[in-house]
């Protein structure tokens, strides 16, 4: 079939004019700017490969796993802003795919998944490599389609990433039956697609505006709470955050997902906010008497107690999704807009104001001066030690060693993604890949693949812990495939670091199965995947291992042996306020976390 | 999601709860029942009732009515994640509009003798119930109304005999000339 000449195939009633659905799949790919896709190849999505065989304009990167494909797509889309694509087949293909679907979805990142799926007729009969696509991602989608007639491809192609890049962005399914693929039809160019709209979006109130310019130039104790809707607005949004926050002088934090919107070098810059935040920039969200969240969504890391969050402020809520407005905090004032859109017009609101009459800065000097206080306590310091590297210590080094380089962080998910967000400074939006919402480990690897795919010549690193790293390690094989050099910095406590702090302070320190027994031996592991293995454990040649990773231009494995038992510092204990943080482990281990915060994660 | 359900995450939803009747038009395609229905289930909501038919055939539309609890917050919510989904059109709270018309069917069975047998037909009538099905010992009441009558009907009846309720959910229509 797949070399069959065009003659052979003159008895269909197909007009010249169409094409096989596989064919007007990669058509409706090219239209949207595809370059690259993430996938696997299976029995059911043959024909799509075999379209794929004869393009050159579309790169397809060979993942190990399902898993990584999905991964890949969203550090692609992330760094990039463009949509991020994979393909997989039916059955196992797409439940593999699965985890990186939903954390697509809670982290609002747009990817499209395209899978195979038996043919039409078998449907339903429990055929071989089948399963219930649609049904299975309903719900980690922000929509999905099962396509019945070739004919559809190109209209839902189109319609998938209108919806997948526009509102709140997310990941769209397509699930396509190996028939379907064979099946000729005509392809519909975009401009002709019919697509629908997720939430129609909104104009934005310019009396709403003016009411949020007029709640701020009132404030005497603002903050400006951000998050990852700004970076997924695009560098303009991230552009007019920066000239509000001059102009306005309030300070500034973010969520995880919002790092880099903000540059952390400036003087108005709090840190990250939240379970592991700086006491800076919770305090100043619980004393707060002005509060202007844009893009972010109150997350329970945000937040802690409900009721005892930020208690005497106002707050003003900014979100491109309708459903995020109060429901987890109640505010006094909505605007559903596109962050970016609404940053500009409240830079254009507050100077209209400013020049008619000009705000009075000293309005907002003591709240200045209380955070400078705050900020003295220098939260996110920790005990240096000299004859192990501590794991904070590995991340200030890495940071200080590729300064002014053109760096991407990914990360995995647990403590050394709180040292990262801690430690590594960002000075651009897009430039900090992790999983937020749904807190996947095995991420950051296979992000990497994707941002390196979308930036060859850039510093792609994984800052990676030992057991993480574990979950996704097979995509090392397609970083050396691929020829794609990224660096996969692992911060190596033999724990699964995260889950040992928790048993520690919630569970009598009874260490229930969290120790990585038998590593592998990751310099070794390295060499035997193709790659450059190394290894630091001493304080005293990190810098020189840390130089000899970053003058490679192969995939490093770098193996980074830390303190054991080190906790991350500040917290905020389960089920309290953001004015109750602990700083290290000796107040931890005198706090008792009430039987409510228990059971909440 | 129960009330009392011990140590829920504290959400900042006093009040007390009513009952909503959330209206949504939405595309007539494939899974877009299972779409709702998910969507409900899966963020913990309770649906009481729920009614579906393509209402459009041109437009290829469906509408769906369902009844829901739950405090003014969490029907906000409710009608938000709903109005978020791709095929659904619009979202109408049936029970905040003024001009609003609702409807349901239901059938209900009496078993009974004597006295009791009397009332439930006496009452019936006063409700306007039409006896479909009679036995020398039992009655299958058809009823439409409002939701509050016919609940108000079915608790008339459980001291004379009540067997069974079968309920269509509810209907809903804008009045006037006014469509959605």
């Amino acid at each position: 079939m797949s070399v069959a000449p065009a003659p052979a195939e003159a008895p269909s009633l197909a007009s010249p004019a169409q094409r096989t659905g596989a064919e007007l799949l990669l058509d409706a790919l090219e239209e949207q700017g595809v370059e690259v896709i993430f996938g696997y190849p299976g029995g059911a999505v043959l024909p799509i490969y075999d379209a794929l065989f004869s393009r050159d304009s579309i790169r397809h990167i060979l993942v190990r796993h399902e898993q990584g494909a999905a991964h890949a797509a969203e550090g692609y889309a992330r760094s990039t802003g463009k949509v991020g694509v994979l393909l997989v087949t039916s059955g196992p293909g797409a439940t593999n795919a699965v985890t990186g679907l939903t954390d697509a979805l809670l982290d609002s990142v747009p990817i499209v998944c395209i899978t195979g799926q038996v043919p039409r007729k078998l449907i339903g009969t429990d055929a071989f490599q089948e399963c219930d696509t649609v049904g299975i991602t309903r719900s980690c989608t922000k929509h999905n389609y099962l396509v019945t007639a070739a004919e559809r491809i190109p209209g839902i192609v189109h319609e998938a990433f209108h919806i997948a890049r526009n509102g709140r962005p997310g990941p769209i399914v397509i699930d396509i039956p190996k028939d379907v693929q064979f099946e000729r039809a005509e392809y519909v160019p975009r401009a002709q697609a019919k697509v629908r709209d997720c939430v129609p979006a909104t104009r934005i109130s310019i009396t709403q505006i003016e009411q949020a310019v007029e709640l701020m130039r009132q404030a005497r104790k603002p903050v400006l709470y951000t998050g990852g809707g700004i970076v997924n607005s695009g560098p303009q949004a991230s552009a007019a955050l920066r000239t509000l926050a001059r102009e306005t002088g309030f300070p500034v934090t973010s969520t995880l997902m919002g790092l880099g919107a903000f540059p952390a070098s400036d003087p108005q810059w709090l840190g990250m906010l939240g379970m592991h935040g700086s006491f800076e920039a919770n305090n100043a969200m619980h004393d707060c008497d002005l509060m202007v969240c844009i893009g972010a969504r109150f997350d329970d890391r945000v937040t802690g107690r409900l009721d005892a969050f930020s208690p005497n402020s106002r707050k003003i809520h900014i979100d491109i999704d309708p459903s995020s407005i109060n429901k987890n905090v109640p505010v006094d004032l909505a605007i559903v807009a596109d962050a970016g859109a609404a940053l500009e017009a409240l830079v254009a609101q507050w100077r209209a104001r400013a020049q008619a009459a000009p705000c009075d800065r000293a309005r907002i000097e003591l709240w200045r001066r209380q955070i400078e206080t705050w900020r003295a306590r220098k939260s996110f310091s920790y005990a240096p030690c000299d004859r192990r590297i501590k794991p904070q210590y590995a991340v200030e080094r890495l940071y200080a060693l590729t300064r002014g380089k053109d760096v991407y962080i990914t990360t995995e998910v647990g403590q050394h993604q709180m040292w990262a967000a801690q430690h590594f400074h960002f000075e651009e939006p897009n430039r900090w890949m992790t999983s937020g919402g749904l807190g996947t480990m095995g991420y950051g690897l296979p992000a990497a693949i994707g941002v390196q795919t979308a930036f060859p010549d850039a510093l792609v690193i994984d800052i990676a812990g030992d057991a993480s790293v574990q979950m996704t390690m097979q995509e090392m094989s397609t970083a050396v495939q691929h020829d794609l050099p990224i660096k996969v910095f692992i911060l190596n406590n033999a724990y699964l670091g995260m889950v040992r702090q928790w048993q520690e302070l919630l569970h009598g320190g009874r260490y229930s199965h969290s120790y990585s027994a038998s590593l592998p031996d990751f310099v070794k592991l390295a060499e035997a995947y193709g790659c450059v293995g190394l290894r630091a454990e001493k304080p005293e040649e990190l810098d020189a291992k840390i130089e000899e990773m970053l003058a490679v231009n192969r995939p490093v494995i770098f193996d980074c042996v830390v303190t054991q038992e080190e906790n991350v510092f500040p917290m905020i204990p389960s089920g309290a306020a953001h004015n109750e943080m602990l700083f290290g482990d000796a107040e931890a281990r005198r706090h008792e976390v009430s039987a409510k915060g228990k059971v909440l994660v | 999601m129960a009330d009392d359900a011990p140590l829920a995450p504290v959400i900042a939803d006093e009040g007390p709860a009513r009952e909503a009747i959330v209206a949504a038009i939405v595309d007539n395609e494939p899974g877009v029942l299972a779409r709702i229905v998910g969507l409900v289930s899966a963020r913990g909501y309770n649906i009481e009732s729920l009614t579906v038919a393509e209402t459009d055939v041109e437009r290829h539309t469906s509408r769906i009515t369902l009844v829901t609890r739950g405090t003014e917050a969490k029907i906000e919510q409710i009608k938000a994640q709903l109005a978020r989904l791709v095929p659904v059109r619009r979202v109408i709270d049936v029970s905040l509009e003024q001009d609003a018309l609702e409807r349901e069917l239901a059938l209900i069975k009496v078993v009974n003798s004597g006295e009791q047998r009397v009332e439930s037909m006496r009452l019936a009538e006063i409700f306007r119930a039409r006896a479909l099905d009679t036995t020398h010992t039992s009655f299958v009441f058809e009823i439409t109304g409002a939701r509050a009558k016919i609940n108000a009907f079915i608790e008339l009846m459980r001291p004379l005999g009540l067997k069974e309720v079968s309920r269509t959910g509810v209907l809903s229509i804008r009045r006037g000339t006014g469509t959605d």
